[in-house]
């Protein structure tokens, strides 16, 4: 090895091991920790999105709180669509295995979730692209949670679990229609 | 001294931080080493054996009909299974025993994949549970590492149910 090197020989060294430093970090921090996404589409209005297509949202996804695939009823969540692979689909949770849903268009009016899959749709129903046309979908797909949306500055809040009125598992008792 | 102890501790954790960040990538980009239990794919693979499945085919989205995959279970995403591929999304999968005298088909939905163990009495697979979709797949299994004597590369569908359709290569 020689003796001195050039600056411009540091300035290499510098940089390779700064990038295998630097490069490993980003990759399991967005794969573990947290992941930002834009929302794109209309079909979680109006809660995100309601602006149409002038601006769309960007909201934080927690990773880490999904290791263990929990989720709770009306979180929203961001899977990886059924459909395509390579597509990622922000949806709210309607029900998780076990529940009786009563569906908006799917071809049986009542579905019981079975186990390791829960039932995924969106806000703006006739304008998504969820369970309702590709039925329960596998926790296995489950990429992250939305936590908090952080884009545009003036809609910046964090985001709760709810459920819409009327859509939410069916107790026992309300079956007897 | 406290500095002193504050400083390397501080290096230590930093150190730990980057291994693991290292280690994590590699395991997710790069492969896994996995040891199989069950009888479903024998006889391929066997109760006990080690294989390294690699990642890099399943990001690339470069998995064929043929492979031996190792993917999440529908049922239980803490639990893997490890089957062949016998079709991909648009090809024709006979759902029909054997036995049967009027033959029945179906096509894979598009983004899903049809999964069968290679011991097809003892494997519970897409034949009950249906297509799977293809983002549940984890890895491809390349290679058998233990037992010894059977070190090496694993081998073709002992089952004839892989339908190739005109389109495929016949380069096998």
């Amino acid at each position: 090895m020689a003796q001195q090197m050039t600056t411009g020989q540091r300035y290499l060294r510098a940089f390779v091991s700064g990038f295998f430093v630097a490069v490993p970090i980003t990759v399991t921090v967005l794969d573990r920790l947290a992941y930002v996404a834009r929302v794109e589409g209309a079909s979680m209005q109006p809660f995100l999105n309601p602006g149409g297509g002038s601006e769309c949202d960007v909201v934080l996804l927690n990773r880490w709180s999904v290791r263990n695939y929990q989720v709770q009823r009306g979180d929203i969540v961001s899977v990886v669509s059924p459909r395509n692979p390579k597509q990622k689909i922000i949806k709210r949770v309607i029900g998780l295995e076990g529940d009786f849903i009563r569906t908006l268009g799917y071809k049986n009016r009542y579905v019981r979730i079975p186990d390791g899959h829960f039932w995924i749709e969106g806000d703006h129903h006739g304008h998504s692209l969820d369970s309702n046309s590709f039925g329960p979908v596998s926790v296995g797909l489950l990429h992250g949670r939305a936590s908090h949306i952080i884009w545009p500055p003036n809609r910046w809040q964090q985001i709760k679990p709810s459920l819409p009125l009327n859509r939410g598992p069916l107790d026992t008792e309300e079956k007897q229609e | 001294m406290l500095r002193r102890v504050l400083g390397q501790t501080l290096g230590f954790v930093g150190y730990t931080i980057q291994y693991g960040c290292i280690a994590h990538c590699a395991f997710e980009y790069i492969g896994e080493f996995v040891v199989c239990s069950g009888p479903s794919m024998e006889p391929t693979i066997v109760n006990h054996d080690v294989v390294f499945s690699e990642r890099m085919s399943r990001h690339l989205f470069k998995i064929q009909k043929g492979d031996i995959v190792i993917a999440k279970s529908p049922f239980d995403p803490n639990m893997n299974i490890c089957k062949r591929v016998i079709g991909l999304e648009g090809d024709k999968i006979c759902t029909s025993a054997p036995s049967d005298l009027f033959k029945t088909h179906t096509y894979v939905p598009k983004g899903h994949i049809w999964l069968e163990g290679d011991n097809l009495k003892n494997s519970t697979d897409s034949r009950s549970y249906g297509p799977i979709p293809y983002a549940l797949i984890r890895g491809r299994v390349c290679l058998k590492l233990w037992p010894p004597h059977s070190f090496g590369t694993l081998s073709e569908s002992p089952t004839q149910r892989i339908i190739k359709s005109p389109s495929d290569s016949d380069s096998d």
